[in-house]
C-alpha cells in the first residue's frame, strides 16, 4: 500500500502509463522530426499510424502476411504513401506560410480517415499478438503481459534507433545541417528536395510503425489516432520542438504522469496533459527542451 | 458580393455595393417562404461563426484550432439556461455569450504566450481538453446532450416557437454580428490588428501593446462565436458533443478558407456552401469528412485566397468597381 492505493493497482497504471508513453514518444519525434525539417506540422500523424495499423490487418487477412513481417512492410507502404503526397502536394507548401502546411495536412487526415471509415465502419477490429508474445510472466508483486513488456522495449530501440541516426551518421548530418540552413546545405551540393522527401517518408513511417505496434493492444479502429495526435500535439507543446531527445523524454514522462493520474485522481486522467501544456506555458513558453518561439 | 472597402487599395463602389447588398437583403427576407427555415437559420448561425472565426483569422492572422469550444460551450450555456433555470431567450443567449466571453479570455490568456504553429495546437489542446470537460460534467448529459430546449418568447411577447419569428431573431442577430465584426474591422483598433498580422515585431516597435491587441481580437472572436453557438441551440433546440467536438473547429476554417479568409462576405458564402452540401450529402450516404478533406486540401493547394478573394482580384470585379488589390 502507498497513499492508500494498493501496490498493484499503481504497477499496472505505471506499465500502461509506459506504453501510452511509448507511442506518445514514437509519435512525436515522428512530428518533431518533420516539423524540423519541412517546417510542417503533420496533422495527419494520427491517420498515418492508423493506416500502419489496418495496413498490418489487411496484410494478414488478404495476404495472410505474419506480425513480423508487417513490422517491417506496413512503415515500408505507409512511408511510401507519405513519400508521393510530399512529391505531389506538400512541397508546393514550403515557401509559403507555415499554417498552409498544417490545414493542407488536417484536409488528408479527415480523407483518410473519412474512407477508412467508409469502407471499414466504426468498430474496433481486432489483430492478435503473434504467439511468441503472447501469455504473460508472474513477476511475483505482478502479472507482466510480454506483448506489453515487448511494445516498450520495441519503442526504445526505434527512439534510440532513430536517434543514432540524426546524430551518428552521414544523413542525419545533412538533415541537421538543412534543418539550420537548407539554402546554404544546398549550395553545397547536398540534394536537400530529396533528403525533405526522405524526412517525411521516415515520419510517416514512423508513426505506422507505432500503429502496427499498437494494433494487438488496441483495437484497429479508423478513429484511433484523431484523438490520440491531440494529445501528441500538447506533448509536443510541453517538450518544445527543439531536440529528439526532448520530444522521446516528454513523451514517456508524460504517459507516465497520466497512468499515475488514473491512480490517484481518475476523473483528471483525460485532462492531465493539457493542464501540464497550460502550466509550462505559463512558466516556460518555449517548452521544456524548447529552442524557438 | 461586395467586399470590404480598405483604407489602403480600396475602390468607393458606392452604388453597385449598395444594389448587391439590397438583393442580398431581399434574398434573405423571401428566402423563408421558399427554403426550409431551419436550414436557413442553420446557414446563418454558421456564418455568423466563421465570420466571427475570421476576425482572429483573416483579420488578426492568427489560426485558432479551438473555436468549437466557445461555439458548443456557448450551446450548452444557452441550453441549460433556457431549459432548467428557465431564462427567457435573450437572457440565455447572453448568458451563452458571457460564458464564451470567459472561456475566450482564459484559453487566449494560454495560446498568444505563442505563435503560428503553436497557437494552433494550444487552442486546440485546450478546447479538447474542454470536450473531456463536457463529456464528463453532469449538466451537458454527457452523450445524449441537452435535448428539448424550448425556444420561449423573445421580451415576452413573440413566440420563438413559430419558424418565421425565429428565423427573423435570427437573421436579425445574425446581421448585427457580423455588422459588429465590419464595424471592427475598419476602426482604428481593426487597423491595428492588421497592422499586427502584416508585421508583428513592427507592430511591437511601434509601441503597441500587440499581446494585448490580440487578446483583445481573441476575447471578441470568442463572444461572438458564442453568439453564434447560443443561437444554434435554440434554433435546433439541442446542445450536444459534436458541437465542441474538434471537427467542428476543423468544419469552421474549412467555411472560412472556401469562402475567402480576410474578406467580410467570404465566411458567410462559405458557411452557406458547405452547409448546403452536408445537407444534400447527408442524403446520399457519401462521407462527408472525404468531401470536406478533399475542399481543404484543393482549397489550400489551388485557391488559398477562397472564392471572395479570387473575385476580389478578378477582372469581372475591377470591371463592376468592386475590385481591390490584395497581394
Amino acid at each position: 500500500m502507498i497513499f492508500g492505493i494498493p501496490i498493484q493497482a499503481l504497477l499496472g497504471q505505471l506499465l500502461i502509463g509506459l506504453i501510452n508513453g511509448a507511442f506518445y514518444a514514437m509519435l512525436s519525434l515522428g512530428l518533431a522530426i518533420i516539423f524540423g525539417l519541412l517546417r510542417v506540422i503533420n496533422f495527419a500523424h494520427g491517420a498515418q499510424y492508423m493506416m500502419g495499423a489496418f495496413t498490418g490487418l489487411l496484410l494478414l487477412s488478404w495476404l495472410g502476411v505474419n506480425y513480423w513481417l508487417a513490422l517491417l512492410l506496413a512503415p515500408l507502404i505507409v512511408g511510401l504513401c507519405g513519400v508521393v503526397i510530399e512529391r505531389l502536394a506538400l512541397r508546393r507548401l514550403y515557401r509559403l506560410d507555415h499554417l498552409y502546411g498544417l490545414l493542407f495536412t488536417f484536409g488528408l487526415a479527415l480523407v483518410i480517415e473519412g474512407g477508412f471509415r467508409y469502407f471499414y465502419g466504426s468498430t474496433g477490429q481486432p489483430y492478435a499478438a503473434p504467439a511468441l508474445l503472447s501469455g504473460g510472466v508472474n513477476l511475483g508483486f505482478m502479472y507482466l503481459p510480454v506483448y506489453r513488456a515487448w511494445v516498450v522495449v520495441a519503442s526504445l530501440i526505434v527512439c534510440f534507433g532513430v536517434w543514432l541516426l540524426i546524430e551518428k551518421t552521414r544523413f542525419g548530418a545533412y538533415l541537421r545541417a538543412a534543418t539550420e540552413n537548407p539554402t546554404l546545405v544546398q549550395a553545397f551540393g547536398v540534394n536537400v528536395p530529396l533528403l525533405l522527401t526522405l524526412t517525411y517518408g521516415l515520419g510517416t513511417g514512423l508513426a505506422a510503425l507505432a500503429g502496427i505496434l499498437a494494433a494487438p493492444i488496441y483495437q484497429v479502429s479508423p478513429l484511433m489516432g484523431s484523438n490520440l495526435i491531440i494529445v501528441v500535439f500538447a506533448i509536443v507543446v510541453v517538450g518544445g520542438m527543439g531536440s529528439i531527445m526532448g520530444a522521446i523524454v516528454t513523451g514517456y514522462m508524460l504517459g507516465i504522469l497520466e497512468g499515475l493520474t488514473k491512480v490517484f485522481y481518475p476523473e483528471a486522467s483525460n485532462i492531465v496533459i493539457f493542464v501540464i501544456m497550460a502550466i509550462v506555458l505559463l512558466a516556460r513558453p518555449a517548452g521544456l527542451f524548447g529552442r524557438d518561439g | 458580393m461586395a467586399p470590404p472597402a480598405t483604407a489602403a487599395g480600396g475602390r468607393p463602389a458606392g452604388r453597385t455595393r449598395l444594389v448587391l447588398l439590397a438583393m442580398l437583403g431581399l434574398g434573405l427576407a423571401v428566402a423563408p417562404f421558399v427554403l426550409y427555415p431551419v436550414f436557413l437559420m442553420k446557414i446563418l448561425c454558421f456564418a455568423l461563426f466563421a465570420s466571427a472565426f475570421n476576425l482572429l483569422l483573416g483579420f488578426t492572422g492568427l489560426l485558432s484550432f479551438g473555436h468549437a469550444a466557445f461555439f458548443g460551450g456557448a450551446a450548452y450555456f444557452t441550453a441549460h439556461a433556457v431549459k432548467e433555470w428557465g431564462f427567457p431567450p435573450e437572457a440565455g443567449i447572453l448568458l451563452g455569450v458571457a460564458g464564451a466571453t470567459l472561456m475566450g479570455l482564459v484559453i487566449g490568456f494560454f495560446a498568444i504566450r505563442r505563435q503560428g504553429i503553436y497557437f494552433a495546437m494550444i487552442t486546440l489542446a485546450l478546447a479538447q481538453m474542454f470536450f473531456f470537460f463536457c463529456l464528463q460534467a453532469g449538466f451537458t448529459r454527457g452523450e445524449d446532450g441537452l435535448q428539448g430546449v424550448p425556444r420561449g418568447h423573445l421580451l415576452g411577447f413573440i413566440d420563438l416557437a413559430q419558424p418565421l419569428n425565429m428565423y427573423f431573431f435570427v437573421l436579425a442577430t445574425a446581421a448585427a454580428g457580423v455588422l459588429a465584426i465590419w464595424r471592427i474591422v475598419h476602426s482604428p483598433f481593426g487597423m491595428i490588428l492588421r497592422a499586427i498580422r502584416e508585421n508583428e515585431q513592427r507592430a511591437i516597435s511601434l509601441g503597441y501593446p500587440v499581446s494585448l491587441y490580440k487578446l483583445a481580437a481573441f476575447v471578441m472572436s470568442a463572444a461572438l462565436a458564442g453568439l453564434a453557438g447560443g443561437l444554434k441551440a435554440l434554433v435546433f433546440q439541442f446542445a450536444t458533443l459534436t458541437d465542441v467536438a474538434w471537427q467542428m473547429s476543423g468544419e469552421v476554417i474549412l467555411m472560412t478558407l472556401l469562402g475567402g479568409i480576410g474578406t467580410i462576405f467570404g465566411p458567410i458564402l462559405g458557411a452557406a456552401l458547405v452547409v448546403t452540401l452536408q445537407n444534400y450529402l447527408s442524403a446520399t450516404g457519401f462521407p462527408v469528412t472525404v468531401l470536406t478533406g478533399l475542399i481543404f486540401m484543393v482549397c489550400v493547394l489551388l485557391f488559398r485566397r477562397g472564392i471572395v478573394g479570387e473575385f476580389n482580384a478578378s477582372r469581372l470585379a475591377a470591371r463592376l468597381g468592386l475590385g481591390f488589390n490584395k497581394p
